[in-house]
């Protein structure tokens, strides 16, 4: 597949930029940064705190079932 | 095995976490809210949690992110049952854009030039753009072919082109609606 070798390109993850206009294209990359550079917000770590507490607590009860089959 | 799954788990959440921000960044460069943009990465989280007995380890756990985040985004807009339209534009870029969290005040500008985009050329020009997806990948994200992805990302380039006055003026001058989008949004 010729779109399969061509697709990993060096220039290490954007691949097909190079025919971007470089204004909007660095505009695009400059502004995608900003926001990833504002880090995780404390709510999604909490969620993900909260759902991994609430699996561990269903498994915990099921092995408890489990057991007293 | 529950030794078994908890590794799995373990992994699963730490791969999650690694994802987050590329995640977040693209919800919040396709809505153009922040808040909007949470919102949709908190219900991703959920989602994808509840489902996470389908995602097969060793495969692209980024794309499978934004399979769901984007999946969730175009739900939510037809229960709505309305793209965000431009008026809603102008005045949530007013109101969301925050000064100080963009580096300079082109930044600024570019994002209100790409709230100004169909979402569907919105999503291909990030996704293969910023979020460091292959054409292919974007094409699989999105449900259609990679020569559509091309096109939409061709004509994104263009639009931001003109909106931006990158290339000058074109044979496609902003119409009358994005000029006055435009003129409103400039005459702070």
């Amino acid at each position: 597949m010729t779109e399969h070798s061509k697709k990993a390109p060096a220039t290490n993850g954007l691949p097909g930029m190079a025919a971007f206009h470089p204004g909007v294209s660095a505009q695009l990359r400059e502004y995608y940064q900003s926001v990833q550079e504002e880090g995780i917000p404390d709510r999604f770590l909490q969620l993900l705190e909260q759902l991994d507490v609430a699996e561990r607590q269903a498994s915990e009860s099921t092995r408890i079932k489990d057991n007293a089959r | 095995m529950t030794v078994g799954d908890k590794s799995t788990d373990h992994s699963f959440k730490r791969d999650l976490l690694a994802a987050l921000p590329n995640l977040r960044a693209f919800a919040v460069s396709l809505t153009g809210r922040h808040h909007v943009a949470d919102d949709l990465v908190q219900d991703t989280i959920m989602k994808a949690w509840a489902k996470q007995d389908h995602f097969e380890p060793g495969t692209n756990m980024k794309a499978w992110l934004f399979t769901i985040l984007r999946n969730e985004f175009y739900s939510q807009m037809r229960k709505r049952g309305r793209e965000v339209s431009d008026t809603d534009g102008i005045f949530t870029s007013q109101l969301s854009t925050h000064p100080q969290q963009y580096g300079s005040l082109d930044l600024q500008d570019f994002k209100r030039a790409l709230d100004q985009l169909p979402s569907d050329q919105r999503e291909a020009i990030i996704l293969v753009g910023a979020s460091g997806f292959a054409y292919e990948e974007a094409a699989e994200i999105c449900g259609c072919a990679v020569g559509t992805i091309k096109s939409r990302i061709n004509r994104a380039r263009n639009k931001l082109q003109e909106i931006l006055g990158v290339s000058g003026e074109g044979d496609y001058g902003p119409d009358a609606h994005s000029s006055a989008v435009i003129k409103k949004a400039f005459a702070i």
